[in-house]
């Protein structure tokens, strides 16, 4: 399946990736309404790191062997065996944020306000993610890699 | 009748195994029994069933048309009652006979219910399956109090129902704080406080000495003769696995049923996982109980690879548990509160209701308890999982920052996938914008 990969040595940190999941995944999907009117607000679904001279984005890895789907207590979460992205059906996640804590990578988001995890969908609609086409850098890169 | 495979338990465990056999082999029959007359549905949900938040439809694990898409035949409302291990068969309540190849033992727990005087009234419930929520619903009409004996995961999971629905809660706990074999003492505190906030008392270092009634509860006499009055009484002091069907047939069983790497029992031919199963508990090393949905569903899947022929090796389990009761969000995983002289260090930090603590030993993660700020606790959980040596960034791990990027770069880059050789950019821009801002 296709899925987001950084390219850490080109990412400069900008936050540029945040920006634009945040707008992507808003009602308005206007930059300035969903970080300042929109309540309650939706969430990005990709965080930047930084430490030092490095940094990096860090969204769902869409993994072959998805934690979070197995220890999904309703059946929220699931791969969908087409397309292979991890998927969360937002009318049965009780918010109980068993995905989480079973996460490695820290890409799943508590959205409180909606009573709902929030992560990377990969931008369904668009032909690219948007966090992918909006990186300057090409840092972030749409790949292939061989299914499971 | 004969089944290719023979799954006993259609919950975590026995979806978990029949969805991995089915990944693997399509056609071979494939037959799950259940005594329970419903198709899979997330078992933790019977308290949303409780409240009148979902009802069954909405609490289904999988959809409807689940079984008949993975070509499985569900024999729901049936129970095994014997097996056979050399003639490879189990015998149904109805006299049925399942002729099998390989059989998974997925039939979980069964509530412990002590002994104590009027435990026969009308009025005293379980709360571990869809049945006992429709029949403590059938109750609550003419209910105003009720009191909950156990103070574990099952029983504030129905005192929060139970308040929901307007119910007095009195909880009784024979240890010195709730939620005692899950959470260490301060976050068991902290979840104290949220439940007294919801209205609802706790009465801790006592036990429910007998129930009173003359054929409806009326009330219960406390251990240090204390009366507390209620209108129902449940019963949430333990699970134990259900082995007695491994005991009938000779598998071996320990305080559940015995299982290796592969989740085979000592019959080679016979799998078992979930609350029924002692298996690989990756923190203790060793093989442990470890009643949880999410090591029901790894157990089972691990379990239905080998069933169907792929060697699958089980990672271990250890208990991890997620409780968002009365609005608090807990996260605790590992040993939350080690045995003191174990050589354990611990590391922790607590201000404005947030509390975060990691237990290490030789510089591996034991446990973590997480309380309110919970979002990092994937990562500490994984570098558990992985058994991953912390030492060189240990003092990172409570940081407010703390993230991949704390960890060396070679774990990163592997939890990353970025091998860079591997990564060809493709064109997320017309070829002018590109230019101007690719650079180098
Ligand atoms: C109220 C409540 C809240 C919970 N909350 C959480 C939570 O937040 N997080 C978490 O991780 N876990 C939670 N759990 C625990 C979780 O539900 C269990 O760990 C999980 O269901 C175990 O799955 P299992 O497949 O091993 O067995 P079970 O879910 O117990 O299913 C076993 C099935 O097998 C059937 N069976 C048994 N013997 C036979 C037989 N001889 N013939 C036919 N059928 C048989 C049983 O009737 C049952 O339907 C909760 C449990 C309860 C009750």
């Amino acid at each position: 399946m296709k899925k987001v990969y950084v390219r850490e040595e080109v990412c400069i940190g900008c936050g540029l990736c945040q920006v634009y999941c945040h707008t992507e995944h808003s009602r308005s999907k206007d930059i300035i309404k969903a970080f300042k009117r929109e309540i309650p607000r939706l969430l990005p679904r990709i965080r930047v790191e930084r430490r030092g001279e490095v940094c990096f984005a860090v969204q769902c890895r869409h993994c072959a062997e998805p934690w979070c789907v197995y220890s999904c207590l309703t059946g929220a979460m699931r791969k969908d065996p087409a397309s292979g992205r991890v998927i969360v059906a937002a009318e049965s996640c009780i918010a109980c944020w068993t995905c989480l804590m079973a996460c490695p990578y820290g890409a799943l988001t508590r959205d409180t306000a909606n009573r709902i995890v929030a992560k990377c969908d990969l931008c369904p609609g668009q032909a690219m993610p948007v966090c992918v086409a909006n990186c300057p850098n090409e840092a972030l890169v749409l790949s292939e890699v061989e299914a499971k | 009748m004969r089944s290719k495979y023979l799954i006993i338990g259609n919950s975590a465990g026995g979806i978990g195994a029949a969805e991995a056999i089915r990944e693997v082999d399509k056609s071979g029959s494939l037959t799950i029994v259940s005594d329970e007359p419903y198709p899979a549905y997330s078992r933790p949900l019977i308290s949303k069933y409780l409240t009148g938040e979902r009802t069954l439809e909405g609490m289904l694990f999988r959809p409807a048309e689940f079984y008949s898409q993975n070509n499985i035949v569900s024999l729901l409302g049936k129970k095994v009652e014997g097996l056979g291990l050399e003639s490879h068969t189990a015998e149904l309540d109805g006299g049925e006979r399942i002729v099998w190849e390989k059989l998974l033992l997925a039939p979980g727990g069964m509530p412990i219910v002590p002994r104590i005087k009027g435990i026969g009234e009308r009025g005293v419930f379980t709360f571990t399956n869809l049945d006992d929520a429709k029949a403590i619903d059938g109750f609550l009409d003419n209910a105003s109090k009720a009191l909950v004996i156990g103070g574990g995961l099952i029983g504030i999971s129905v005192t929060e129902a139970l308040v929901k629905r307007g119910i007095e809660v009195t909880i009784v706990e024979m240890k010195e704080t709730i939620l005692n074999t899950i959470l260490d003492e301060q976050a068991s505190l902290m979840a104290e406080e949220a439940l007294r906030q919801a209205g609802v008392s706790i009465v801790t270092c006592h036990t429910v000495a007998e129930i009173s009634g003359g054929g409806v509860v009326r009330g219960v006499t406390l251990d240090d003769g204390r009366g507390i009055p209620c209108d129902l009484v449940v019963v949430a002091i333990g699970v134990a696995p259900r082995i007695e069907l491994a005991l009938g047939a000779g598998i071996k069983v320990n305080r559940g049923i015995v299982v290796d790497r592969y989740m085979a029992t000592n019959h080679p031919d016979v799998y078992s996982c979930g609350d029924a199963a002692e298996a690989y508990d990756f923190v203790y090393g060793v093989n442990r109980l470890t009643p949880i949905w999410p090591n029901a569903y790894v157990g089972g899947r691990i379990a239905g690879l080998n069933m169907a022929g792929i060697k699958a090796e089980y990672p271990g389990g250890t208990a991890m548990n997620s409780l968002n009761y009365f609005g608090l969000d807990i996260v605790a995983a590992g040993m939350a509160a080690p045995p003191d002289e174990d050589g354990c260090e611990v590391l922790s930090r607590q201000n404005n209701g947030i509390y975060q603590k990691v237990v290490l030993r030789d510089d591996l993660v034991m446990g973590m308890v997480f309380v309110r700020d919970i979002e990092r606790s994937g990562m500490i959980f994984s570098l558990m999982k992985d058994r991953v040596n912390v030492g060189s960034f240990k003092q990172a791990l409570l940081a407010d920052d703390f993230g991949l990027v704390s960890l060396p770069r070679e774990l990163w880059q592997e939890r990353l996938e970025t091998s860079p050789s591997r990564l060809v950019p493709q064109p997320a821009m017309p070829a002018e914008a590109v230019e101007d801002f690719a650079g180098e």
